[in-house]
């Protein structure tokens, strides 16, 4: 048992530790939890260190420099004066996109799109923003309401047409979100909707937001850090605890794990399901009201303004593999590369590079429990097609 | 719809103007070829999201095929690669590493966006177009004639494409193995089959015919290749699919009549009509969701369509 070193040794020691009586169980399997744990850590690290150099690799070949690209990734998301409140104010929505889409995804449902359930999200806020007379409080919460309802509702219609019509709703959400670029599209071009009062500009310009009517931001070391960044984590904890330790939550995760026996046990899932998939599509509405009063540059809806709040916390959702605290610290990860890449101009390598490699990082994400599943399929002695 | 029935009067012009099919062409080709990719992957047990993704990987490797080479065929087969690509890691992440397959498209989606906008950024190629190939005869068929035999010869290509692609599902048996793959895998399994290869490779040939679309695209049609250019005409092949009920005349059906409303902008433009600029941008993504709500109940789909096969799992 002691002379098995760690490396690939993980299938090799599980059928031994299986086969003795529970007697002596306690110790070794302690060790042996370590011992595995070891190989895990390593595929995990070999898996990001792979992407990261195909990464730098994309940049040499291009002509670029990969570590003037970290550096200014570096600088602009964490080093420079104020940065810091930047991240995390964009983070704040991609935190609230993922821990909606982890909410479905509990319930075994892929809602996929989130972009344009932020796009009509943050088109709702800006209409009810720019129209709505009062203390700047009131206006706040009433219009960041309007933007979670108009986003939740956009994916019940994805529930609705899955439930009653079995539309898939991987296929469905998609659509919606290029509908939704329409319609966004069309309501600046009217003034009743959204456009702008002014006549002289061409372009197709939402209504400013009063200041007023944006989030409240507090100042941390110098970091202007907006109220929208503590919303998104007390949703992020409210829904933890939901998931883990309430009736819904439980329901949730049946449905998911398994759909038939959760109607035997008399769970609906057009209920469930349907209402996950709404609440997924509000946590996005939200992003998307966050996004617009507390993070965008600028201070009105302008054609697609999501710009890939929605793909990104979509993203971070798949990082964090379905628990939803881990999907802090993944949207920061995020929010880093996406500050950050506002800063590459300098270095002559065009800043959509922080995309590919938010995509490589979670391609490389994806391997590691693969191969544990696989090894320990292997272990069992199943054959692995 | 809206659109038709406020100009219902001109219907006729529309139905009857050289300028519709030409241009329902242009798009229902780039929607065929994908679409044929994704029903066999369908057919196999795969619902393949990353068809996007490998068809705007497919249109910008013909672009740096073209740049580098010069030559219409090369690009060509640099477009076929490209596909391919994203069908092999697709496929060996759904169907080897077993990894949720909406996940793997959807990651691979974000990332062929991404990837190509900064390949295009940094390498910025330049594409020498098709132009197009006039076949004396068929050409003069009054109204279809200039829409399926005035165009650039990689449409010719999708005319074989079809009945190949019955031939090889229905009447090989590697065809009834995919087939098999995709409505009952254990019983192919049982039999000596291996699943998810063949799911695998349908992934692989769907990769391909996404890859000839991507190509069509940037050498047959645009002359350029364009961040982001596809702008979700994947993910209505995908509905095309559904909405011929997973056969395949269905399918080209399907692409031909998203392609009509993906064409109608152009049409009303030709003919002088005034519509809404975004509706027209919209209609064949309501249009394909319209159609979903009607047959996605009605027809029977492939009965282990997305679900993983693990042997010995029910």
């Amino acid at each position: 048992m002691t002379a098995t070193t760690s490396s690939g040794a993980a299938p090799a020691v599980v059928p031994p530790e299986g086969s003795p009586p529970s007697a002596a169980a306690p110790t070794p399997r302690r060790t042996s939890r370590w011992r595995r744990a070891v190989p895990i850590a390593i595929t995990y690290i070999v898996s990001v260190a792979v992407a990261l150099a195909l990464c730098a690799l994309l940049v040499s070949i291009t002509g670029g420099s990969a570590s003037e690209v970290f550096s200014a990734l570096i600088d602009g998301s964490l080093r420079s004066p104020g940065a810091w409140g930047l991240t995390v104010n964009t983070a704040a929505p991609l935190l609230c996109v993922a821990i909606g889409t982890i909410w479905a995804g509990k319930a075994g449902l892929s809602n996929i799109g989130q972009e344009g359930q932020v796009l009509l999200g943050a088109a709702g806020t800006a209409y009810l923003a720019t129209r709505l007379e009062g203390p700047g409080f009131f206006v706040i919460v009433v219009s960041l309401a309007g933007g979670v309802v108009v986003g939740g509702l956009w994916a019940l219609l994805a529930a609705v047409m899955k439930y009653t019509r079995n539309v898939p709703e991987v296929i469905s959400t998609l659509l919606l979100y290029f509908i939704a670029i329409q319609m966004t599209d069309y309501a600046l071009t009217k003034r009743w909707l959204l456009a702008s009062l002014s006549t002289d500009s061409r372009v197709n310009n939402g209504q400013p937001i009063k200041s007023d009517a944006r989030l409240p931001t507090f100042e941390i070391f110098g970091n202007s850090i907006s109220v929208g960044a503590v919303i998104a984590v007390v949703l992020t904890a409210l829904i933890a605890f939901a998931l883990a330790r309430t009736t819904t939550g439980f329901r949730l995760r049946m449905l998911g794990l398994n759909p038939r026996t959760a109607r035997r046990a008399g769970v609906s899932a057009a209920l469930v399901g349907g209402t996950a998939l709404a609440v997924s599509g509000a946590t996005a509405g939200l992003a998307g009201a966050i996004w617009l009063t507390g993070g965008v540059p600028g201070d009105r809806f302008t054609s697609n303004m999501s710009s890939n709040i929605g793909w990104q916390g979509l993203l971070v959702a798949l990082l964090a593999r379905q628990r939803a605290l881990l999907a802090i610290p993944m949207a920061f990860v995020f929010a880093v590369l996406r500050t950050g890449s506002q800063f590459l101009s300098a270095t002559g390598v065009d800043r959509r590079i922080a995309d590919v490699v938010q995509a490589m990082l979670v391609l490389a994400l994806l391997v590691p429990p693969a191969i544990q599943e696989i090894q320990r399929r292997r272990a069992k002695g199943e054959v692995v097609a | 719809m809206i659109a038709m029935v406020a100009f219902g009067g001109s219907l006729w012009d529309v139905v009857t103007a050289e300028a519709t099919y030409g241009s329902t062409m242009r798009f229902a080709t780039l929607l065929a070829f994908a679409a044929i990719g994704e029903w066999i992957a369908e057919r196999a047990g795969t619902i393949n999201i990353s068809i996007e993704g490998m068809i705007l990987t497919g249109a910008f490797t013909s672009a740096l095929g073209s740049s580098t080479t010069g030559n219409v065929f090369v690009a060509l087969l640099f477009g076929l690669a490209g596909g391919l690509i994203v069908g092999f890691v697709q496929g060996v992440m759904s169907h080897r590493l077993g990894t949720n397959q909406f996940v793997v498209g959807l990651t691979l989606n974000v990332l062929a966006v991404g990837l190509t906008a900064f390949l295009d950024a940094q390498i910025e190629p330049t594409v020498t177009s098709t132009g197009t190939l006039r076949i004396p005869g068929l050409a003069d068929i009054p109204l279809i004639g200039e829409a399926l035999f005035d165009a650039t010869w990689i449409q010719y290509l999708l005319y074989p494409l079809i009945p190949l692609a019955w031939f090889v599902m229905y009447r090989t048996r590697w065809g009834l193995e995919l087939r098999c793959a995709g409505e009952n895998p254990q019983a192919g399994d049982v039999s000596g089959i291996d699943i998810n290869k063949r799911r695998r490779q349908a992934v692989y040939v769907c990769g391909l015919c996404s890859g000839l679309a991507g190509a069509y695209l940037t050498l047959g049609q645009t002359g350029s290749f364009t961040a982001n250019g596809v702008s979700g005409r994947g993910f209505i092949a995908l509905a095309a699919v559904i909405f011929g009920g997973w056969t395949l005349k269905g399918t080209i059906a399907g692409a031909l009549v998203f392609g009509f409303f993906s064409a109608l902008g152009s049409v009303f433009q030709a003919l002088g009509f005034q519509a809404n600029a975004q509706l027209l941008v919209a209609l064949p993504f309501i249009m394909a969701l319209a159609t979903m709500l009607i047959f996605a109940s009605r027809s029977r789909q492939p009965a282990a369509l997305a679900r993983p096969f693990v042997r010995g799992l029910t």
